[in-house]
């Protein structure tokens, strides 16, 4: 597989403050690769340093497999970025703006390859209206159209979704799955969302004050043998009460009139629900609690216990 | 570079504000010619009264480029804040906007997208010199004829011949513009540690302010560091009006009085720029982008 990024050791430091520290991780071509992180964990600053706004204190990074310390433009030319918020120039239209950052990434310029990507965005319509009389979803598709308007084969987006509604949530979603699925481009996403990330990335990295905390694939990190499950029976303290009398006590984590927590893997739900009927408990409702966004909050949180009971 | 000039110009250009500074410069040389014409005589009496009873002034003293060198004198002196307004703009305001992380997010060298910058900024205050020459002295020159121009010094008064005057303008606005694209590399490299534009517009100014201040001020401190201030250099123009005199007195025709002097000024001006610019690349290549 080739990579598309391998940082090394990456580090940066504001006078005694560490942003990032010792971050070493690769994304291969075709990934869209989810990095995760509450605010201020070093997302927005692990992007900038992929993008040469900010130089590193110490490690390396490595994108199309040139140094990016010595091949800044070459790699650049094959980046399209959309860093926080999409700023751009508010008194120039959208076809002048696109017009200008497309002339500034170096390639040759046509009005109908310009209104294309425009057209790609849903902007095509108000491509020559003034950018400031945008609403923010609009502003951010055409951040996107900037980005992809010289075709890069990476696309970095630092936190796409921030500020949209959910219509424009779901059409960033699906620009992304688009432009990995059908353009095979590779994506680099970051949120603090792990709802978002978990829809749209193959693989990701979790990163807390600065450091790496776990890399991987979805699956391997949302791994289904060790869930909270939600139950509701017809006798919900009955239900607590046989259940800490048999071989489910141990999984038993919470219980009130409303309701129990149990921890245990999926391929035992089956076995419960029969087990219960079996004690003439009627099952109502198994629900899963623990998602991916426990998960995010449990290892980026210190001591915080996510296995709440909540509704 | 040309591609990135052209953009940066584009940018300049198609901001609304921009044109204020144009617009201020013609409300106010059109409010002094109209003040010169409708009440111009009466200031040239008060201004020759002593002379007329020495000497005979025959001709239009009142002409077009008479009335250029007054406008000059008098808005040379504010033309520095409309150009510090722009200059001082060009990277606090990038990143203000937020379109600065973007644009070093593309393939362009930092040192060229500052070259450009630069140029951006000298190209405007170029342009808005161009201007002023076009509304202080071509229309002035239509307005009022042309003829003599009286040169008023403390000890002496030089009457420069009526042919013998364009070509001491074209070089005073070439001087101004040396002069105000030193102003715009001070902006400029004010302009790199800020991320808002009034703050490097308010320092430009400030620091022109002050330094005219010093350089005026009769300490013997400060007269003996005046000429290393750019601010003294700034009305280095007038020395093409400097004219060499014959022994009778009269103004030698295409003579400058001390060549080597205003030469010299330039020269300061045009090292401040290099010194300026120069600055602020090399910092802008080392800075993290955090706006």
């Amino acid at each position: 597989m080739e990579s598309i990024i391998r940082i090394q050791g990456l580090t940066k430091h504001f006078n005694h403050f560490k942003a990032v520290s010792d971050l070493s991780f690769t994304v291969e071509k075709g990934d869209v690769y989810g990095f995760l992180g509450q605010n201020g964990a070093g997302k927005s600053t692990t992007i900038r340093m992929l993008l040469s706004l900010i130089t590193p204190t110490a490690g390396s990074i490595e994108m199309f497999g040139l140094p990016l310390a010595t091949h800044r433009r070459e790699i650049l030319r094959n980046v399209g970025a959309v860093i926080e918020r999409p700023d751009l120039y508010k008194y120039l239209s959208a076809y002048e703006n696109i017009h200008l950052f497309a002339a500034m990434s170096g390639i040759e310029v046509k009005r109908n390859h310009l209104m294309e990507q425009l057209a790609q965005v849903g902007l095509a319509e108000r491509a020559h209206s003034k950018v400031r009389t945008y609403s923010q979803g609009m502003k951010q598709r055409l951040g996107l159209a900037i980005a992809l308007v010289h075709d890069p084969q990476l696309i970095v987006l630092d936190e796409p979704t921030n500020g949209l509604d959910p219509q424009g949530i779901a059409d960033i979603r699906n620009l992304i799955l688009m432009l990995s699925r059908q353009m095979n481009k590779t994506v680099f996403v970051s949120s603090h969302l792990l709802s978002e990330i978990e829809q749209i990335a193959n693989r990701m990295l979790i990163i807390d004050q600065g450091k790496k905390l776990v890399e991987g694939t979805v699956q391997n990190l949302f791994r289904t043998d060790d869930m909270i499950l939600h139950l509701q029976t017809t006798n919900n303290l009955l239900a607590a009460e046989l259940l800490q009398k048999s071989s489910y006590a141990k999984q038993l984590q919470e219980w009130d009139a409303h309701g129990m927590l149990l921890r245990l893997s999926k391929q035992e739900v089956p076995q419960l629900v029969a087990w219960l009927v079996q004690q003439q408990i009627e099952v109502m409702s198994v629900e899963p609690r623990f998602t991916l966004e426990d998960y995010f909050l449990k290892i980026t949180t210190a001591n915080q216990h996510v296995e709440s009971f909540t509704h | 570079m040309w591609s990135l000039l052209r953009i940066e110009l584009y940018k300049i250009f198609k901001r609304p504000r921009t044109y204020i500074s144009f617009a201020a410069i013609w409300a106010i040389v059109s409010l002094i010619q109209l003040a010169i014409y409708v009440d111009g005589q009466r200031y040239m009496e008060f201004f020759m009264k002593d002379l007329a009873a020495s000497f005979e002034i025959q001709g239009n003293m009142l002409n077009g480029y008479f009335v250029c060198f007054i406008i000059l004198q008098t808005l040379l002196i504010h033309v520095p804040l409309l150009i510090a307004l722009v200059a001082a703009d060009m990277i606090a305001g990038e990143a203000n906007m937020g379109t600065l992380r973007l644009l070093i997010t593309k393939p362009v060298s930092r040192t060229k997208l500052m070259i450009s910058k630069f140029l951006a900024s000298a190209v405007y205050a170029v342009l808005l010199l161009v201007w002023m020459a076009i509304l202080s002295l071509f229309l002035s020159m239509v307005i009022f004829g042309t003829d003599g121009m009286m040169n008023a010094k403390s000890y002496e008064i030089i009457i420069l011949e009526k042919d013998d005057i364009f070509w001491r303008y074209a070089l005073a606005f070439a001087y101004a513009a040396v002069a105000l694209i030193t102003v715009a590399s001070l902006g400029f490299l004010l302009s790199v540690f800020a991320e808002n534009a009034i703050g490097p517009i308010v320092a430009t100014m400030s620091v022109i302010i002050v330094f005219t201040i010093l350089s005026t001020m009769d300490i013997p401190l400060f007269q003996q560091v005046k000429h290393y201030f750019f601010t003294t250099h700034m009305i280095g123009w007038k020395g093409f009006f400097d004219v060499k005199v014959d022994a009778d007195g009269n103004a030698i025709v295409g003579s400058i009085a001390n060549l080597p002097a205003v030469l010299r000024s330039a020269g300061v001006l045009l090292a401040h720029t290099f010194l300026f610019t120069g600055a602020a690349i090399l910092i802008f290549r080392k800075k993290d982008i955090l706006s």
